[in-house]
């Protein structure tokens, strides 16, 4: 009876070992590469191409920009999605759509209508750069690309999760006499926020990885608007395989830290959804036991 | 405000504040760019446009961008579709570990992956060295930038179709099954229409996405002119000889080609649904 609805046991292996295979050579072979060529000559090559000064700036940079654009981006995410979540009001699909937007962009395409918005030549370009602010080619260019490539993120991770949840344990709250801040920060944050948190992290990731957008308005000037992606790009195409590949594993690692917080969120969320079933059952059995 | 927007009440406070904030963020971030680029394409006139566009390396280049994006896309819907389904029927160790490096590709910098890539299929890289003694050439050549393209697309394809195959009822193949259907014409008819509308997503997605890419591919193909080119390389090398205007032409081509494209294919998916759900 059990293999009634599935094949026999030579398709299910063969299957299953096309499958690892294919993943094997396309996500895990790249993976391992970046570390090997990273670390095959030693740790000493290794450190080194770290701490020279501009692979040091180009860290600075990526830092500095991430730490503007995430947060901006997380008040913007939580405004969003209580907007869209929790009212009902004409023109919310294209509110919705309109967010996705930079997601259906291309990044060198982002990347040029910021110079099309902010370049010298332009009148808000030139306006700015005649009152002493440089936008393209500085950075807060590269700042404002970042912001655009990762703006949907936040947003996107907590609308489906706030519909799915429902309003009635804030709408319970209010009714309760509570304020709007602290409905907001004790029972919708608490609610949300393994969302948030994933949401934030893929934001992260999105910032200090981001490659193309950054490229076009960067101007690609050594210490000084590079960030890590642009400076593996320059060391890279110089040859020195092992810097290049020394930046790229911090990316990588970054990268593998997303993937692991993105899991554990998962097995949160999975187990709070199954709490709360729980709950509701427990609660309707007490509710029938009551009754006479 | 809330008479324009037929704002439903609710017991709930602080609407005008969240969407104000969402408003104004999205105009100044996103819609304001977007009115740059507008702008200049309607002082561009139709001569410049065609003079940037119709030049045949930039042609070459957007042929060149859609067909290995479709190819690409392809690849990913069979293989996609296979790692669903391995990952929901069948039990493997490891499992929650290949489930979470399927992620990889949205998680890993696409200059790294690029990087990363080309010295896997260089001729002297680990997979490219099994590869070049039989003639195949993969990096430098247009095969590298499907290789790139379908390893950042594979995610979309994967995570589209995952929940459709987890949520389909064992019920309607239990059912087929005692009617007599064998496996293959179970999945035929029962299973792979299920999960079409989501297949197409999938791929919808991941074709878009390989449009526009540029990190994970400047490095692998090479970028030799009317060969190897993408379109946003063109887009790029324009800029850096300070051409904005040739830019967004070729911006607004690649725009307006892949709207037409998301508009075929949602048009497809609206008739497949409708199908599937008249039955």
């Amino acid at each position: 009876m059990a293999n009634l609805t599935t094949e026999s046991r030579p398709v299910r292996y063969a299957l299953t070992g096309v499958a690892l295979v294919f993943l094997f050579l396309f996500l895990l072979l790249p993976l391992i590469g970046v570390f090997w060529e990273a670390l095959h000559k030693g740790w000493q090559l290794y450190l080194t191409a770290l701490v020279e000064p501009e692979a040091l700036s180009a860290i600075k940079l990526t830092l500095i920009s991430a730490a503007i654009a995430v947060p901006l981006n997380l008040v913007f995410g939580v405004a969003a999605a209580w907007a869209i979540a929790r009212f009902d009001f004409r023109g919310k699909s294209l509110l919705t759509t309109l967010i996705d937007l930079p997601f259906a962009v291309s990044p060198v395409v982002a990347g040029l209508m910021f110079i099309l918005l902010f370049g010298a030549n332009t009148v808000v370009g030139g306006w700015l750069q005649d009152h002493g602010l440089q936008v393209i080619f500085a950075v807060p260019g590269i700042v404002l690309a970042t912001v655009f490539v990762t703006f949907p993120f936040v947003a996107r991770e907590l609308i489906p999760l706030m519909q799915s949840q429902g309003a009635d344990e804030e709408q319970a709250a209010i009714v309760l006499g509570a304020s709007g801040w602290q409905t907001f920060r004790k029972v919708t944050l608490p609610n949300i926020k393994w969302g948030l948190l994933y949401g934030v992290i893929l934001t992260n990731a999105r910032a200090m990885g981001e490659f193309g957008a950054v490229s076009v308005v960067s101007g690609h000037i050594r210490g000084e608007t590079n960030t890590i992606p642009l400076h593996v790009e320059i060391l890279y195409n110089e040859y020195n395989f092992v810097g290049a590949f020394a930046c790229a594993s911090l990316l990588a690692l970054l990268a593998l830290v997303t993937l692991l917080v993105k899991s554990l969120v998962e097995w949160r969320l999975h187990r709070q959804q199954q709490a709360s079933t729980l709950r509701t059952a427990e609660a309707r059995l007490q509710a029938q036991a009551a009754q006479p | 405000m809330s008479n324009i927007l037929n704002l439903r009440h609710s017991v709930l406070p602080g609407f005008r504040l969240s969407f104000g904030i969402t408003l104004f963020w999205l105009a100044l971030i996103v819609l304001l760019p977007f009115a740059a680029l507008v702008y200049s394409t309607v002082g561009m006139g139709w001569d410049g446009f065609a003079a940037a566009v119709g030049s045949p390396r930039v042609m070459a280049s957007i042929r060149l961008s859609f067909a290995t994006a479709g190819l690409s896309a392809l690849i990913n819907l069979v293989f996609g579709f296979l790692v669903a389904w391995v990952l929901v029927r069948y039990p493997f160790p490891g499992k929650r570990l290949v489930d979470a490096l399927v992620d990889l590709p949205f998680a890993l910098p696409t200059a790294v992956a690029g990087i990363a890539l080309t010295t896997l299929y260089a001729p002297n890289g680990w997979i490219g060295q099994f590869l070049s003694p039989l003639g195949i050439k993969v990096a430098f050549t247009p095969l590298g930038i499907i290789v790139a393209l379908t390893f950042i697309g594979l995610p979309f394809v994967v995570r589209t179709v995952q929940p459709v195959l987890e949520d389909l009822e064992k019920e309607l193949e239990e059912a087929a099954t005692c009617l007599g259907a064998s496996r293959w014409d179970i999945f035929r008819r029962v299973i792979f229409p299920a999960t079409l509308p989501s297949l197409i997503t999938g791929g919808t997605m991941a074709f878009a996405r390989a449009t526009g890419e540029y990190g994970s591919v400047i490095f692998i193909a090479g970028n030799i002119p009317m060969v190897s080119e993408i379109a946003p390389l063109i887009i790029v090398s324009k800029l850096d000889q300070f051409d904005q205007q040739g830019a967004t032409a070729v911006a607004l081509v690649m725009l307006g080609i892949s709207f037409v494209f998301l508009l075929v294919i949602n048009l497809i998916q609206w008739w497949a649904a409708r199908r599937h759900g008249a039955r």
